[in-house]
């Protein structure tokens, strides 16, 4: 007779020191692992909620300004830069590390409209509504130059610069489009349609020599910088604030609305947006995306700033607290870990990108 | 293997650069390359032949003299090779750099060839792949878009990898599976458990034993679900807990009462003993607990390990589910049938199964106060019941000798066989295998439920009647409580080979065991998600869906009226702004929240009405007449 018995040496199963880790034999047969349904539903289930319980995203806000943020840049190398501008024409720089205002100065008369960051790193501008675009110089501390580097007139308020990431070239917007170069003193180029004026403009991180802006009729512009006129208008329902490009597809772009939503187009077609997300219950204010392209942020006049999926109609998380009032800007750090909003109540806040993250802070 | 040996590659050379031609504009060009060139090109419709097309001056005439001594003029050409032909030549050397490659590939795949007789993936048998597919194949019928069908196609190679890799992870298991074969003319039933114990090892022999203990009563015994300790309880109340590998012993009391019934709760370090009046639950040192009053009188006892459940009958006929993590009672049913003393539980999906003395099986779920499943099976009482560990076969027995086997998925008998007595107990093993006792006989049967069997497997004489049997999990060993103590006999094959430590470990050190216990709790189902099919949360609720998309499409028309409502402003700031807005929107939220309610029903009312009429009026000739709008 042929016999086997089932022995097992322990030898096999127990470890031989304390140093050692525990052996674990694994058998992966489904008659051994009952209820995979429901064990495995009650453990996301559980997940989900710890997420939650872990979800604080709030981690400082950096207080300073004496007037209410109007708009935020972030330094193209540097992430714990930050510059901000007022509504008082105060510009100041940050470091967020210590949440510290490393300089500040008065850059401008009336509102600093727009504030954008020299890809080099080495300056950024400002324009304002005393006719006037300031280039100023910031060395690797965060220190700036009280005195600007260039200062540009023009005829007509400036209501938002951008600078181009591929070309040495800025375009500043308001009565008309204008796009100029650094050294010169007239604008290169001038786009107009019609005669509102363009209170957006945002240059394509890929595709260097498009740029898109929002007017007051309702309606979004696509210009090209090397054409002589404007390329495209698509006009919407109600009137887009801000206008966001996604980094990582060369065509898409984000607009907030003032009809509580937002809308994703497709540079190509705009005849139907690609997306619509809706979640904000009053105008949206800002908007921009992560780093990845795969999520954006956007900042709205119901206090609140909600984080929706690129591709997705709803948000993913919302972000509010009692002391924030109108969010007027928001900018998501380029790190893809932190979300900055500046809000009317003079405050600028740091928040976490996804709140159930341990970010040892 | 015929020697298959490629040439390497040579590049050939490429010099034509000139055509030479006679005077008179015939073409006569002797180089090899141009030759070749004419057989690869392409022809074009309504191409010029080549020599035409190429020249574009003479550049110099020469004389030569013919092999006859003639003088001949011979004009040179100097070849303007267009763009396009400069192309052509481009795309060829290509092409042929390409062949090349080709070869070279090919020669090196015949190299490894040489050395690997197995190329590719090793392939895995159907039936282990089986058995580790979950559910059915993904059909792709009702879809409507190129892209919904492309997307469950994806799904099912997923599913289908994941099945295949985990089919490939057995190449990792330690150990194999017990057998025994007997010699050719003899018989397995023949093999006693002293020859066995004779011709194995030492550790296994040493499981063969047996514990006398004649004073305290027939003994029920329980395994933890790791199989390492061992819980035994003496009707006349002498109940003892010992690590039955090591023969350590962890408690050992006498509750100094009738017990009828021990279990092990989801450790080792509790166990719930049915005593007299009321159940108790001891700790390993044998400190009582808890005393549960609300289980009395309770026969039999099921502990649904995944749930935390402890399922108890009583012999007043009363099912109570107890759930032992946060000591309330969930759900408790009199059944209406009498005296429960027969109960199993289904491993695979926690119904607990109750016999009855009408020859019923009954099937209970905490959510129902009715059975879920009852089923006639024998004329007259149900001795015993045992269901399978897949939870696909069960084994009844009753009071008029026949032992049944049926198929839990269709409910129908499957194998019926008649036995010498009643088997008044009966246990699965983890492999398949069926014990039952009989009276003082132990009968194992093997692959009772998938075909006939003719023999038990193995049997065994006790000197006293059996009172309960269980198989050690992951041990080859089946243990039997009986009236004069306990016995642990060896049957080979009995036991899963293979544990997955992450599920019961039965090496598991005191640091394991606080942390299985912590994941345990963390993972407990709730017992209202007990169903007979357990991978029910899994699929889509469609009558719950189809019922809210009803109630969408019933709300959408109705528009309700304007609410005015002026709120009473009271005195004294206790009507602050923004409770005043609040109360307003309360107030037409309510009043709007009614007038929908009405109308719906009006609604309803008004559709049955009209239909009504429709079928009071009108003749059966009406559809003739001509309709007037």
């Amino acid at each position: 007779m042929k016999v086997k018995v089932l022995s097992r040496n322990p030898d096999n199963y127990l470890r031989e020191t304390k140093r050692d880790i525990h052996k674990v034999p694994r058998n992966y047969d489904p008659t051994l692992h009952p209820f995979e349904a429901p064990r495995e539903y009650i453990r996301a289930l559980n997940a989900t909620k710890l997420e939650r319980v872990f979800a604080k995203p709030f981690i400082g806000s950096l207080d300073g300004h004496r007037d209410g943020v109007n708009c935020l840049a972030k330094h193209p190398h540097q992430l714990s830069t930050l510059v901000s501008g007022s509504y008082d024409g105060e510009v100041k720089v940050w470091d967020l590390t210590r949440r510290e205002c490393i300089s500040s100065i008065q850059a401008h008369d009336g509102f600093v409209q727009g504030l954008c960051a020299v890809p080099d790193g080495s300056s950024f501008l400002t324009c304002g509504t005393d006719k006037t675009v300031k280039q100023w110089s910031i060395n690797e501390e965060g220190r700036i130059n009280p005195e600007p580097v260039v200062t540009l007139l023009g005829k007509t308020v400036f209501q938002q610069i951008d600078h181009s990431l591929g070309h040495n070239s800025f375009a500043t917007c308001g009565e008309q489009v204008d796009i100029w170069e650094v050294d010169r003193a007239e604008p290169v180029r001038s786009f107009t349609w019609g005669v509102d004026t363009v209170h957006a403009i945002k240059f394509n991180p890929i595709e260097t020599h498009i740029l898109a802006g929002c007017a007051v009729d309702r309606s979004i512009l696509l210009y090209d910088m090397r054409g002589s006129a404007p390329l495209r208008k698509v006009i919407l329902k109600l009137k887009s604030n801000a206008l966001a490009w996604n980094p990582m597809e060369a065509f898409i772009f984000t607009v907030a609305n003032e009809d509580y939503n937002l809308y994703t187009f497709d540079m190509r077609k705009l005849s139907m947006p690609l997306n619509i997300h809706k979640d904000h219950i009053s105008a949206v204010l800002d908007v921009d995306y992560s780093p990845t392209g795969k999520e954006f942020v956007s900042g709205s006049f119901d206090k609140t700033l909600r984080i929706f999926p690129y591709d997705k109609g709803h948000s993913r998380e919302v972000y509010h607290t009692k002391r924030m009032q109108r969010v007027s800007v928001v900018k998501w750090s380029l790190d893809n870990k932190y979300l900055l909003s500046g809000s009317m109540e003079m405050n600028i806040r740091v928040w976490k990108a996804r709140a159930s993250e341990k970010l040892g802070i | 293997m015929e020697a298959n040996v490629t040439k390497p590659f040579v590049k050939k050379k490429q010099n034509m650069k000139r055509y030479f031609m006679e005077g008179d504009g015939k073409e006569l060009s002797t180089n090899k390359a141009s030759k070749d060139m004419k057989k690869h090109s392409p022809e074009k419709k309504g191409s010029k032949p080549i020599g035409e097309k190429r020249f574009k001056k003479p550049i110099k005439m020469r004389t030569y003299s013919d092999k006859d001594g003639q003088q001949k003029t011979q004009q040179v050409f100097k070849i303007d090779i267009s763009k396009t032909e400069r192309h052509r030549k481009w795309q060829m050397k290509k092409q042929r750099q390409a062949q090349g490659e080709q070869r070279k590939l090919q020669h090196r795949k015949h190299m490894r060839e040489q050395q690997d007789p197995f190329p590719g993936d090793a392939p895995i048998p159907k039936e282990r792949i089986q058995k580790y597919e979950r559910g059915e194949h993904i059909k792709d019928t009702g879809t409507r878009t190129g892209q919904g069908s492309r997307k469950l196609a994806e799904q099912e190679k997923k599913l289908q990898f994941a099945a295949r890799q985990a089919a490939r992870t057995e190449i990792l298991l330690h150990e194999e599976a017990g057998f025994l074969e007997a010699d050719e003319g003899e018989d397995t039933t023949s093999i006693t458990q002293h020859d066995l114990a004779g011709v194995v090892d030492i550790t296994s022999a040493q499981k063969f034993f047996e514990l006398k203990l004649p004073d305290f009563g027939p003994y029920s015994v329980n395994y933890t679900r790791n199989g390492r300790f061992l819980l035994m309880g003496g009707v006349k109340g002498h109940v003892a807990a010992i690590d039955w590998m090591t023969k350590k012993l962890l408690c050992e009391v006498n509750v100094m009462e009738t017990v009828n019934d021990v279990k092990w709760l989801h450790q080792e370090t509790m166990f719930a003993v049915a005593q007299r009046q009321w159940t108790y639950m001891y700790d390993n040192q044998g400190i009582e607990l808890h005393c549960l009053k609300k289980l009395d009188c309770v026969l039999r006892m099921e502990f649904l390990p995944f749930h935390f459940l402890l399922a108890s009958a009583n012999s007043k006929g009363y099912l109570s589910y107890i759930d032992v993590s946060i000591g309330e009672k969930v759900a408790g049913y009199s059944t209406q049938m009498g005296r429960l003393d027969v109960m199993c539980q289904n491993p695979s999906n926690a119904i607990v199964t109750l016999g009855h003395s009408g020859g019923t099986v009954t099937m209970w779920c905490p959510k129902l106060k009715e059975p879920v499943v009852k089923m006639l099976c024998h004329q007259s009482g149900v001795r015993s019941v045992a269901i399978e560990q897949a939870g696909q076969y069960m084994a009844t027995s009753g009071i008029d000798r026949t032992l049944k086997i049926w198929d839990l998925r269709t409910y129908k008998m499957l194998h019926s066989y008649k036995v010498p007595m009643g088997a008044g107990q009966m246990a699965f093993s983890q492999q398949g295998l069926l014990a039952t006792g009989m009276g003082n006989i132990v009968q194992v049967y093997k692959d009772s439920c998938r075909q006939e069997v003719k023999a038990p497997y193995l049997t065994h004489n006790l000197t006293s009647s059996v009172r309960s049997l269980q198989f050690c999990p992951y041990e080859d060993v089946l243990g039997v409580g009986h009236s004069t103590g306990f016995s642990s006999l060896i049957i080979p094959g009995a036991g899963e080979a293979n544990f997955d430590a992450l599920e019961s470990n039965p090496y598991q050190t005191k640091q394991q065991r606080k942390e299985a216990e912590v994941k345990m709790l963390l993972e407990k189902i709730p017992s209202d998600m007990i169903h007979l099919d357990s991978s029910m949360i899994v699929q889509v609720d469609k009558k719950g869906l189809q019922e809210t998309i009803e109630e969408h499409n019933k709300i959408k028309y109705l528009k309700p009226q304007k609410m005015e409502y002026e709120p009473r402003y009271k005195a004294k700031g206790k009507s602050r702004g923004q409770k005043v807005v609040q109360q307003k929107k309360g107030v037409i939220e309510e009043q709007k929240r009614e007038i929908i309610k009405e109308a719906l029903v009006e609604k309803q009312t008004g559709n049955r009405a009209k239909e009504v009429n429709k079928h009071r009026q009108g003749n059966v000739l009406d559809r003739f007449k001509r309709k007037v709008d």
